[in-house]
């Protein structure tokens, strides 16, 4: 187990998580730590346990055993709500938008801003526009444009802003590249990077080394339910990646030689 | 390590869209299948030419256009209330036998216990109130489907109506305040009172919002827009009231002259109800309910206390339009709210341009369509079409306008542009 050092204190860290699902022990003794201002890609093959250890940071799943702590605190998470208040937003692949409302009403769904009785579109119309301008977002002509009318970049796009419009530390994104062809992708990696410059913590969850090195600032691999790695992004190779993924261990890194449980997972279903 | 180009600074916010982009916006709207109230528009067109053409001499009369809007009210009221319900993907097949019961409700109360018009009135309202929370409550609650319980209430209002009016008597009303409402007119200087305050209301809100975006800075219309939208109304609206107060009467003994009490109620109806769904939270929630049940789940909305409201807002507009009609008929009987209502009021709203799918609809679509409707039966009365062409005509329209809304859905699909 390797971890690399920074500077700065990580502003969420994960210690210890258990979680199973009856007998199935999915997460076992993980480690986590996400910093402030910098993108730390969380890989792993499929079932390796990247959506469940999202999930209990979330709050949408409970954990066995562990701790979670926010700016070196220890904090309780047993819920979606107790996350957003601790300024942790989770964009899930499926998006969740309403094609029929434009990109301020889905922004705002649920916590929309009023005057009196009538609803402050004025005031929600500048918030949201000054959100995509943070986020230099450039392909979205009209922020009353419909959702439904947008390309899967822009709602991704929309998807993300919303995440951010609550004052939110922790951005956590659901493979947000996986349905998107090249140029979408290279305009939702450009958001994810500049979430991370606005001083965002942001997760990136993704099959694809390319994207992971393209915005990454650190590494955090999976390895059926261990934490087998989180180091710099500049210090390793798309190959050392690879293995840490599909055989827990690469080098010096990862799992050592005697602990090492399983293999046949010799590259299948990696995007490289 | 960071390899992405990163974007320059954002440019300077676009100009503002002229007249001609707004043009080539809806076309290409239209083009993409999402025609808003272009169909109920031609049809309103295609019928009013077809039957002036068919019956010169009553078709195209002031008094034939009174009775039109008379006819036509109830089933603009009772489709702005399942508006409410097409717009959360529901539906409601009782409406127009709530209609009856609770019609028959306010005339038992009237001829029985001889209670205040207005008391009997409003207690027949929140009758349709109390249909309509117990249909919602058990569509949400118990996630029976809606299509099943508003089934059930068909059959069981029909039951409850057959109670009320013992077995199929016809119990007449003789509430001067009742039969008012469906069948009197305003004076011709109330009609033109209404008329500059409900063009001056409607002038203000359009001057006043497209203000208030110039002040913060926000993306306006053209003002040639909103000029033409204002002119619109105000020119419709003045020609209609214009002909109401010619003398409409047939004979020569009677004078009937001014605005049937109906529109005045249509509109604020229009109005109030356009603001809730427009303006407010709860409308907007309704939207996004229709659009995305999940994305509504995360984002916290109150899912089925939106569904109640929904189907309580339905029956109560129900219950509206079974007293209108009642008034109209002087009396309410065993098939009071049957026959055809329901579906007139279905296809009212999706000729309008309300999908049966949910997420899509206006309340406008209810009086647009309304007259779709109320056409289609006045002119085929003034034909005197047979029973059975009524019934054939009734099953095509709304056909023709749920195989529309299905088209406008795959265009829209197909383009993208939903």
């Amino acid at each position: 187990m390797t971890t690399a050092n920074s500077a700065a204190p990580p502003l969420l860290e994960a210690r210890g998580i258990y979680k199973s699902f009856g007998p199935v022990q999915v997460l076992r003794d993980v480690d986590f730590s996400i910093y402030a201002g910098q993108v730390t890609a969380l890989v792993g093959d499929n079932g390796a346990g990247k959506s469940t250890l999202v999930k209990c940071i979330a709050g949408s799943h409970g954990y066995d055993a562990g701790e979670l702590r926010f700016e070196g605190r220890p904090v309780t998470v047993h819920s979606p709500r107790d996350a957003a208040e601790l300024g942790i937003e989770i964009v899930y692949q499926d998006l969740a938008l309403c094609d029929n409302l434009d990109i301020v009403q889905n922004m705002f769904l649920g916590r929309e801003r009023r005057s009196g009785l009538v609803l402050d579109d004025a005031t929600m119309e500048e918030l949201a526009a000054q959100t995509l301008v943070s986020l230099a977002v450039r392909t979205v002509s009209s922020v009353r444009q419909r959702v439904g009318a947008l390309s899967g970049g822009q709602r991704q796009t929309v998807a993300i802003a919303k995440a951010v419009l609550w004052n939110s530390r922790v951005v956590i994104l659901d493979e947000p590249t996986a349905a998107l062809g090249v140029a979408q992708t290279l305009q939702v990696l450009e958001i994810v990077r500049r979430l991370a410059d606005n001083g965002h913590a942001v997760v990136l969850i993704s099959h694809n080394m390319n994207d992971v090195f393209a915005v990454s600032d650190r590494i955090a691999a999976l390895y059926l339910g261990r934490m087998v790695a989180q180091v710099r992004a500049s210090d390793v190779t798309h190959a050392q990646v690879v293995e840490l993924i599909t055989a827990g261990r690469s080098g010096a890194l990862g799992l050592p030689p005697e602990t090492e449980t399983a293999t046949g997972f010799e590259g299948n279903g990696v995007e490289l | 390590m960071t390899t992405v180009v990163r974007p320059p600074a954002p440019a300077a916010p676009a100009p503002a869209p002229s007249l001609a982009d707004h043009l080539r916006a809806y076309l290409s709207r239209v083009r993409g299948g999402e025609m808003g109230s272009l169909p109920a528009i031609l049809g309103i067109v295609v019928l009013v030419v077809g039957f002036s053409i068919a019956k010169p001499d009553s078709f195209p009369t002031p008094f034939n256009f009174g009775n039109l809007l008379a006819q036509s009210a109830v089933y603009m009221v009772v489709a702005m209330g399942l508006i409410f319900v097409l717009l959360i993907g529901e539906i409601d097949l009782s409406a127009g036998w709530a209609s009856g019961v609770a019609a028959a409700v306010m005339t038992v109360l009237l001829s029985g216990k001889h209670v205040n018009s207005y008391v009997a009135i409003l207690v027949g309202i929140v009758t349709g109130t109390v249909i309509g929370v117990v249909l919602g409550f058990l569509v949400a609650k118990l996630r029976v489907p809606s299509f099943v319980v508003t089934l059930a209430g068909f059959l069981a209002l029909q039951g409850v109506l057959l109670l009320l009016v013992h077995e199929g008597e016809q119990i007449l009303i003789s509430d001067q305040n009742v039969l008012a409402i469906n069948n009197k007119n305003m004076p011709v200087w109330l009609g033109w009172v209404f008329y500059a305050l409900a063009v001056g209301a409607f002038s203000a809100l359009q001057l006043a919002r497209n203000a208030r975006r110039a002040r913060r800075g926000l993306v306006r219309e053209p003002a040639a827009l909103v000029a033409f939208r204002i002119a619109g109304v105000a020119v419709l609206g003045g020609v209609g009231v214009y002909e109401l107060s010619i003398d409409r009467s047939q004979t020569i003994f009677s004078s009937v002259t001014g605005v049937p009490i109906v529109v005045p109620i249509v509109v604020i109806l229009l109005a109030a109800l356009t603001f809730v769904l427009k303006r407010t939270r709860y409308g907007l929630h309704l939207y996004a309910l229709g659009g995305n049940t999940e994305a509504s789940r995360r984002a916290g909305l109150p899912i089925d206390r939106l569904k109640i409201s929904a189907f309580a807002i339905c029956s109560t507009l129900a219950a509206i339009g079974g007293i209108i009609q009642a008034s109209r008929d002087n009396s309410v009987t065993g098939n009071s709210g049957g026959a055809n209502l329901l579906l007139f009021a279905v296809g009212a709203a999706v000729i309008g341009g309300t999908s049966l799918f949910g997420g899509r609809g206006r309340i406008i679509d209810a009086v647009l369509g309304g007259f779709v409707m109320g056409i289609i039966g006045n002119g085929m009365g003034l034909l005197s079409a047979k029973n059975w062409q009524r019934f054939v005509v009734t099953g095509l329209v709304l056909l023709a306008a749920a195989a529309v809304d299905a088209l406008a859905r795959r265009r829209s699909s197909a383009t993208g542009l939903r």
